[in-house]
């Protein structure tokens, strides 16, 4: 994809980023606006920012790429990641608001009164956060492959390096109005390309001709497959073999993806690979550091739960144009199919489909500075709550220079993880992540808002159990040897057990050890949920 | 699970067994009985005191009484306070009543009993209790009591008055951690909010001067004025919001602002993420009293007060400058209170917020004469124990 338009798209996002970041608070206000500036963010710039840091690169690119390759069983993924809101809403967000905490591991400290179940929480902060950045930097990496032509290992490592001085230097702070600039931009880059592309299907007729290689292609073959061209002539090219496709010729199809209308039906994946997903992805985002820490600008509980409210509507409708690029993408790219860079669906088809002219390469760089812009807003959002945790928690006293070196580990190493994942779908990796978030955090959270019973001991042993397990399956994943059959669904996707585990260690847990319940339960149980005008009656 | 990685499992367990049991049989061979007697007495009486350390409460004399008979060595030990028995463990319970009566003597007269078995009179027949030891503790009204299967021996008394002794100094200590505690509430409560006399005479002056000129701004001003002394004065709660105290600030400088009229100029640079923050109440507010009547009242021409209040992370760091005279940084050091009192608002502010968030959370102050006056403080966004009311 060669568009003079792209590169100065992305110079042009990130620069705006940066300047509004470093000058929209710059303004100097007189008295007169004193009560502007006494007032507290909205809900909806509130949601918006929550939108601009939870929608990653994973969402951006790797909805699109899953739901090529897999069809109508990933749109749980999308559902999931929007409908995580819903929980967050039902059960979290008034209570952790009004509690006053501003981490996760303030939260422990606060209810169980633990210290030392504060620096376990920290761990899996960390862990968490690690996990999530890796797909962004892969995303990234992905992202500069395709528009730039350059090697994977290069854009990991450019970009990677640049959010992590970014934040070491104190470049990109998680400003309200950036990161609500930014769910905009991912929305515009999204959903105005979009309407061309139906549009142009519209008008094209439902049955296009059959797709051919605009580029000359190689393709190089990790596993034995069989190929049909399009004359009805079978290839099959062993394990270790390279195909190269010349420009023009038709693209074949691969024998192990589904090329009928079967693809829109569900099933492939199997009732337990789906209730995990579901599982994982519903419970797992009110386990994400970096959204958690958003909930804090709300003025109160009920504040919390408006803006909730408006984060599941702007969520949900960007979710809706994912999916659209890849049902789109089996009509004008399939060619990805065969050379297994589905992620780069969004970014491709622009030009695939409206043809090299200024449209396509006007629309193509608006889709890669949207790209770009998810990726750096939810990365160096991710990246400032590792490293703060890192520096308040792990080294000491929280000061400027621990921030820096906090920021500059925390971003080493995703970036080494994102180099050594190159195979593995983008999405895939951020469902681990939310498998791990939902296995550890959400029973803690929800049994500490929701049980009195809850002790210390009961919340560690629960987290380890589940959460400990879950990270089992994901370094067995992401590490290990491919397993064989039921053990591969248990392992790639855990969290149907590693949930019901983690809550039933805890629950058991605590009451054995009922003797260790704190004191100040009653009171804590009241702040969380009182409701907010007597919690914050002021005379 | 492949083969060679539970062999290899297996092998990492049994290492680990060897080694633990290593170093047990280790750390036998190297302690000598009386190392080992001098440990098992302090670890009990560690275990014995850690709840005491909280209060002697019903709760914490259960947790504890168990120790504590292991400690002294006694059939069975209560603990007592001078109405009933708080915890009883290990044998002769069923003499509480009796044990109960001679502990109230004896915390009465604060002297230490010895009973012997024509003081426990016991219609059961298989009671092994022959005799008890009352020692009542002198820091609460309060007396532990061991019973023995034998008339009490020398040693048993000696054990039972040490291990009264040594409980009471713990529960003394408990007493001086609470009482610390309470001493510095009320000093928290003493330093909060001393709203300024001459800042009363100077608003209700400038007020005063507007009222044939422009009676509606009179008014407004009045209204600003009673809004100001109703959040400055009100009586409950020790925090309130960022938000809440910048209410109060721009009431406080519109009641200036009429009193300097365009000699005042505020500048304003505040990160709306930060506006939720708790902080002690009105600990902010002083800091622009100060600013404006030390930065600008003695100063001819305009002046100008910046606040800004910036998001950094876990923290929300707040500063008030001024491009007044300035002070001597050296009569800012001195502990002794300026002859106008001038920077006790200062020095009240920052010992609230050590008191509140730590030591390492006070003012910083950057000043010179001449050159103004620049006052940061820094607040963490969560402080266990620390919510608005």
């Amino acid at each position: 994809m060669d568009s003079p338009f792209t590169v100065p798209a992305i110079v042009i996002v990130t620069l705006a980023t940066v300047i509004i970041g470093a000058y929209g608070l710059r303004l100097a206000r007189t008295t007169s606006d004193f009560l502007v500036a006494s007032r507290t963010v909205s809900a909806r710039w509130n949601a918006a920012a929550i939108g601009g840091e939870y929608l990653s690169a994973a969402s951006f690119l790797g909805v699109a790429g899953l739901v090529l390759k897999f069809g109508v069983d990933v749109l749980w993924y999308p559902v999931g990641f929007a409908a995580g809101y819903l929980a967050l809403l039902l059960f979290v967000a008034a209570p952790l608001r009004r509690s006053g905490a501003f981490t996760l591991p303030d939260f422990c400290e606060l209810r169980l009164r633990s210290r030392r179940l504060r620096k376990l929480a920290t761990a899996f902060v960390v862990f968490i956060g690690w996990l999530y950045l890796v797909p962004q930097m892969q995303g990234a990496g992905l992202t500069l492959t395709t528009v730039t032509g350059g090697s994977y290992l290069m854009g990991v490592l450019l970009v990677g390096v640049v959010v992590t001085a970014s934040v070491a230097l104190g470049g990109m702070r998680s400003i309200t109005f950036v990161q609500a600039f930014q769910y905009w931009l991912k929305l515009t880059a999204l959903a105005v390309p979009v309407l061309f592309l139906a549009l142009h299907w519209q008008m094209e007729g439902t049955t296009p001709p059959d797709p051919v290689f605009r580029e000359t292609t190689t393709v190089h073959f990790d596993h034995p497959a069989k190929l049909t061209q399009a004359d009805g002539t079978v290839l099959a090219p062993s394990a270790g073999e390279t195909l190269t496709f010349q420009a023009g010729e038709p693209v074949p199809k691969v024998e192990s993806v589904n090329y009928g209308t079967d693809w829109l039906l569900p099933g492939e994946r199997g009732l337990f690979a789906t209730y995990s997903l579901i599982l994982a992805t519903f419970l797992g985002t009110m386990g994400l550091p970096h959204v958690l820490v958003r909930f804090y600008t709300n003025p109160d509980g009920s504040a919390a739960r408006r803006t909730t409210l408006v984060v599941l509507a702007l969520v949900g409708m960007f979710y809706l144009f994912p999916t659209l690029y890849g049902v789109l993408g089996r009509v004008y790219t399939p060619e990805l199919l065969l050379t297994g860079r589905t992620d780069a669906v969004v970014l491709l088809l622009p030009s695939s489909a409206l043809g090299t002219g200024l449209l396509g390469q006007l629309l193509g760089s608006l889709v890669a500075a949207g790209a770009f812009a998810a990726f750096l807003s939810s990365s160096s959002g991710l990246l400032t709550s590792v490293a703060g945790v890192l520096s308040t928690d792990v080294l000491g006293r929280g000061s400027v220079r621990d921030f820096r070196i906090s920021a500059i580990a925390g971003g080493i190493v995703p970036i080494v993880l994102a180099l050594n994942v190159s195979g593995l779908d983008v999405s895939q990796v951020v469902g681990m992540a939310f498998a791990v978030a939902a296995s550890s955090f959400c029973p803690l959270l929800v049994l500490g808002i929701w049980w009195r019973g809850l002790t210390d001991a009961g919340a560690a042993a629960g987290i380890l159990a589940g959460g400990g397990a879950a990270i089992g399956a994901v370094l067995l994943t992401v590490l290990g040897p491919p397993l064989p059959g039921w053990l591969s669904v248990l392992i790639g996707q855990p969290a149907a057990w590693t949930v019901p585990l983690a809550f039933a260690v805890m629950v058991l847990v605590s009451l054995a050890t009922r003797h260790r319940l704190p004191g100040t339960v009653s009171t804590i149980m009241l702040r969380l949920h009182a409701p907010d005008p007597v919690a914050a009656s002021r005379g | 699970m492949p083969a060679p990685l539970a062999v290899a499992a297996l092998i990492g367990a049994f290492a680990v067994a060897i080694y633990a049991v290593m170093r047990l049989r280790q750390r036998k061979a190297v302690a000598t009985p009386a190392q080992r007697a001098t440990y098992g007495v302090l670890h009990t009486a560690g275990l014995a005191v850690e709840p005491l350390r909280h209060g002697l409460t019903q709760a914490t004399a259960a947790k504890s009484v168990k120790h504590l008979r292991t400690l002294v060595g006694a059939d069975g030990l209560a603990l007592l306070t001078g109405q009933d028995v708080l915890a009883f463990d290990g044998g002769g319970a069923h003499h509480r009543a009796q044990l109960a009566e001679a502990a109230a003597k004896s915390i009465a007269t604060g002297r230490s009993t010895v009973l012997g078995l024509d003081d426990l009179p016991c219609d059961q027949i298989d009671c092994t209790i022959r005799g008890a030891i009352i020692a009542p503790l002198h820091s609460v009204p309060a007396a532990v009591a061991a019973t023995a299967a034998e008339p009490p021996s020398p040693g048993l008394v000696q054990a039972t008055l040490e291990t009264a002794r040594w409980v009471s100094t713990q529960l003394a200590l408990h007493e001086l951690d609470s009482s610390r505690e309470r001493l510095a509430q009320a000093e928290l409560r003493a330093l909060r909010a001393q709203i300024s006399p001459h800042f009363i005479y100077n608003a209700l002056g400038a007020i005063a001067s507007f009222v044939r000129t422009d009676p509606d701004r009179a008014r407004d001003l009045i209204l600003e004025f009673a809004e100001f002394t109703r959040y400055s004065f009100r009586s409950h709660g020790e925090f309130t919001t960022l938000a809440e105290e910048l209410r109060s600030i721009d009431r406080y400088l519109t009641l200036e602002k009429a009193r300097f009229g365009e000699r005042l100029k505020v500048r304003l640079r505040i990160a709306p993420e930060v506006l939720p923050v708790v902080l002690p109440f009105l600990c902010v507010q002083p800091l622009v009293e100060n600013a404006v009547r030390h930065g600008l009242s003695r100063k001819p021409g305009a002046g100008t007060v910046s606040i800004e209040a910036s998001d950094a992370g876990a923290e929300c760091h707040i500063t008030v400058e001024d491009d007044g005279v300035g002070m001597d940084p050296a009569v800012l050091m001195s502990t002794a209170p300026a002859e106008d009192g001038q920077h006790v608002g200062l020095s009240n502010v920052d010992d609230r917020l050590r008191a509140v968030f730590g030591d390492e959370f006070g003012l910083v102050v950057e000043t010179a004469l001449g050159a103004g006056t620049k006052v940061s403080m820094r607040v963490p966004k969560f402080h266990p124990g620390v919510v608005a009311k």
